[in-house]
């Protein structure tokens, strides 16, 4: 399919999913909902680096915080329109991860993960310490109640679930696009073999360079209406583990393979820890996630797609 | 001699405290065959990865078709026109037969200056070469289905499709049937014919004597040979070296 | 801000004690990571699990938390044991440690946080024994018991493993495993073996490490977080696997976080460790001792 019409694609189930959704009448399924397309955004962006070039990202947390806290920064200094927020979040965000990525991708690839850890808590901690965005109690974002734009008029969590499904199309049609392109190429030889893949004349710096502030910037998009979603924002909160979990285990459950995976691990991950936040704690919810994610590692290394595909083949004569 | 394209000067490199090459000096003229032997753990392996930025030599310099290349990293060497092939293959084992010598094409070949290949030649090329080394069959399994030997001809064809000006084979031959050494230094005659410099690192005698012009030989890290293959096996440094 | 000598002086004997204990913490990793290459990032998890059982133990019968953590070393070696069976058959047998092993021990940190909070909630646990309150005092000099123990012993720890490691044939498998298969297959020794047991006693001196954390401050299930920076970026100053190095890495970070936390405010202090382990990483991975 040409990238064009994938595009409008997405953008059409986008469209559909948004109508049904409105049709149910239930603000509850876009607040839940927005959270589901947030981990989409962050498993797509986690998997372009994880994936692709097979580079472990923990930090996935410091780089969504990243995001939220530029829209506290601009919210305080000059308060913009979120759209313009996500750009420039991207542009902080994807700062951050070619920076991280200049400090230690020289270096052997389990540095790079013990570097994103560090980078999550030097990070958590400098927002601690900085008054004007909050410090350790948080700060409040006044949401309007609703937006008017064109005579027409939605509720704001409508509004933020619409961002966050553009991102979605933003991000998936960014990884398809890459699996299609050179690049996509040159990234599958960095996960198999970095010293064939120079000697192939794979620039594996340059490219790792730019995964890193792809991903980077993606994870800082879908962390910038954040605050506004929320309301209140916490360090604790904008740092959560959850968010790093849940970026590595959604596309590992769903398989790092393509951009397929990713979708179908966060839709199906995020989904099941919506109903069980409801129904049993958050805590539970997170252990299951824990658990889904060891067990997916051993038992199946490419996830629930690569699952699939196996079986499809298996079956063919 | 012409200027050389490969000029080795004084290389050295250490692991920890062992000595793995010793000022190694060699210059390799535009379209020779050079042949380059020596005991297993000599150092030949090392001396390539010097050659093409794997590693960084600690003493010496290496110029290549005019250039300085210390520092470069090995990705700029390969773009040069400089390429090699591993002595234990490292495939891309999630891409195809054929995506692998893709990246080469798309990554060596079309950054080079002034070359404009399109999608179409890129594919045209990559056939080329498989059927060159005899895997056009295969073109669309994944490494992990070939056989050894077929592995060591997706090294080499790998190496090839990078269309460098100086191709060096890290024992491409080894395991290979007498008719298949034989095929492949047709073709790698054939290669050189169209202009590409080659180095040849081999264990299997026959095949380095009937190939190269030139015969270097490598004994713990230092040259103790360089000149007419006829004459340098003769050598009694070179005798001692392999027999005792 | 002035900087008073006697704080100062303080300071640094509290950071030296500290390092001391950082050593109990760093040597399982320098083993693991610098000897084995196994990226353990749930090391810092398995110190608060050891945390726990000195608590629940101590909570339960009164004995005393350090000889708990001894009597339960045999039993976190089993563990580790276990966990590397695990870990070289789904992964480094099929070359996927890269990757697959990374978020293997990653999910292994988050499972034991989480089931620890599940369990005990998100309070700070203690453990009673005579020596937490009191201190030695020289002069204007404090040396409080509960740093002063654990430091020793952490001494201890690491020259029992030194002398292991350098003096027993399988200690010089071990030592072997990361630099040369070859002499390995000389001493007729099973690699998968060797870095089983290995392994094993990495995880083994988390059940002291574990003891003597929660004899220096109460702890609660997300402590092991700060320390996943102090242990990496100690293990990585002091050059991976090299003991003598881990010793210089913890000292240094030790006596860094105190001075930090006595003229800056604990609040920093977290940073501290994390930043030096970016700069290490970025301006000297080799550590402080490498070349
Ligand atoms: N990365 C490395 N670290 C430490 N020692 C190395 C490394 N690479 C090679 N060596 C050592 O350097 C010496 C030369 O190795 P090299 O691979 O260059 O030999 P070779 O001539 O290619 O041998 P062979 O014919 O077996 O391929 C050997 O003793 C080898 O053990
Ligand atoms: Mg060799």
């Amino acid at each position: 399919m040409r990238s064009w019409l994938f595009t409008l694609v997405c953008i059409a189930v986008g469209a559909i999913t948004y109508a049904v959704m409105r049709g149910v009448h239930s603000e509850y399924l876009f607040v839940a909902g927005y959270v589901v397309l947030e981990f989409v955004v962050l498993a797509t962006a986690w998997n372009i680096l994880g994936g692709y070039c097979g580079y472990v990202n923990f930090g996935s947390a410091a780089f969504f915080a990243l995001g939220a806290y530029t829209t506290i920064f601009f919210h305080k200094a000059y308060p913009l329109p979120i759209p313009l927020l996500i750009a420039l979040s991207a542009v902080v965000s994807g700062i951050a991860g070619l920076g991280m990525g200049y400090l230690t991708l020289r270096l052997r690839g389990a540095f790079f993960s013990i570097a994103t850890l560090a980078l999550a808590v030097v990070l958590q901690t400098l927002v601690v310490n900085w008054d004007y965005v909050g410090g350790s109690r948080g700060a409040y974002v006044i949401r309007p109640q609703a937006l008017s734009a064109f005579g027409l008029t939605i509720p704001y969590v409508e509004y933020l679930f619409l961002l966050m499904l553009a991102l979605v199309v933003i991000a998936i049609t960014t990884a398809r696009l890459i699996e299609r392109s050179r690049l996509g190429f040159g990234f599958a030889t960095i996960r198999d073999d970095e010293l064939a893949a120079e000697a192939s004349g794979v620039p594996t710096l340059r490219l790792k360079l730019i995964a890193t502030t792809l991903s980077g910037a993606l994870m800082g998009m879908a962390g910038a209406p954040f605050p506004y979603y929320i309301g209140y924002l916490q360090p604790a909160s904008a740092f959560g583990l959850e968010y790093a979990v849940n970026s590595i285990a959604m596309p590992m459950i769903g398989g790092t393979g393509s951009w397929i995976g990713p979708l179908v691990g966060a839709l199906l991950l995020g989904t099941i820890q919506q109903v069980a936040t409801v129904t049993i704690s958050s805590a539970v919810n997170l252990l299951i996630v824990g658990l889904l994610l060891v067990a997916f590692v051993i038992i199946a290394p490419n996830g629930l797609v690569g699952f699939v595909t196996q079986r499809l083949r298996a079956r063919e004569p | 001699m012409a200027e050389p394209l490969l000029q080795v000067d004084q290389v050295g490199k250490r692991f920890g405290g062992f000595v793995a090459l010793d000022g190694i000096n060699l210059a390799v003229a535009p379209g020779e065959r050079l042949g380059l032997i020596g005991p297993n753990g000599s150092g030949k392996s090392t001396l390539v990865n010097c050659i093409c930025g794997a590693l960084h030599n600690e003493s010496g310099s290496v110029r290549f078709d005019g250039q300085a290349i210390d520092g470069m990293a090995a990705h700029q060497r390969t773009i040069l026109g400089l390429a090699r092939s591993f002595q234990l293959p490292r495939p891309f084992h999630s891409l195809s037969v054929a995506e692998n010598l893709h990246v080469p094409l798309l990554y060596a070949v079309r950054a080079r200056f002034g070359s404009h290949l399109s999608a179409r030649e890129i594919n045209d090329h990559c056939i080329e070469y498989l059927r060159l080394v005899g895997l056009d069959a295969k073109a669309h399994k994944r490494p992990r289905d070939l056989t050894q030997v077929e592995m060591r001809k997706l090294e080499l064809a790998r190496a090839i499709a990078a269309e460098p000006k100086l191709l060096i084979a890290d024992e491409s031959m080894a395991g290979l049937s007498h008719s298949e050494v034989e095929d492949i230094l047709k073709l790698l005659v054939r290669l050189n014919e169209r202009g590409i410099t080659i180095i040849l690192i081999e264990h299997i005698m026959s095949a380095v004597m009937s190939f190269s012009q030139r015969l270097v030989v490598l004994v713990s890290g230092k040259k103790i040979a360089d000149g007419d293959p006829a004459e340098v096996v003769r050598n009694p440094e070179v005798e001692k070296a392999y027999l005792g | 801000m002035d900087f008073p000598l006697e704080l100062l002086i303080n300071a640094v004997i509290a950071g030296v004690l500290l390092g001391g204990f950082y050593i109990a913490v760093t040597v399982g990793i320098s083993i693991a990571f610098g000897m084995l290459d196994i990226v353990n990032i749930a090391h810092p998890a398995f110190i608060i699990l050891g945390s726990y059982i000195a608590y629940i133990v101590n909570a339960q019968t009164g004995l005393d938390p350090i000889l708990a953590g001894v009597l339960m070393m045999p039993v976190f070696y089993v563990l580790g044991a276990a966990v590397y069976q695990v870990y070289y058959l789904s992964f480094e047998r099929r070359g996927q440690e890269a990757l697959r092993g990374l978020a293997f021990f990653f999910g292994i940190l988050f499972i034991t946080e989480v089931g620890l909070v599940l369990v005990f909630g998100v309070d700070y646990r203690y453990v009673e024994a005579s020596y937490v309150g009191p201190a030695l005092h020289f002069a204007f000099i404090d040396l409080p018991y509960r740093l002063l123990i654990p430091c020793i012993l952490s001494l201890v720890m690491l020259g029992v493993l030194d002398l292991f490691l350098s003096r027993t044939f399988l200690g010089r498998a071990i030592k072997a495993v990361s630099q040369d298969q070859g002499a390995l297959a000389l001493m007729a020794a099973n690699p998968i073996r060797i870095k089983r047991i290995a392994f094993g006693i990495s995880i083994a001196t988390t059940a002291l490490a574990g003891a003597f954390l929660i004899i220096i401050q109460p702890v609660e299930p997300s402590v092991g977080r700060e320390y996943i920076g102090r242990v990496f970026a100690i293990a990585v100053l002091g050059g991976l696997g090299s003991l003598p190095g881990t010793v210089i890495g913890a000292m240094l970070l030790g006596i860094v976080e105190s001075i930090t936390a006595t003229f800056y405010g604990p609040s920093w202090a977290p940073a501290v460790a994390f930043g030096f382990l970016l700069l290490t990483l970025a301006f000297r991975p080799s550590g402080l001792l490498g070349r």
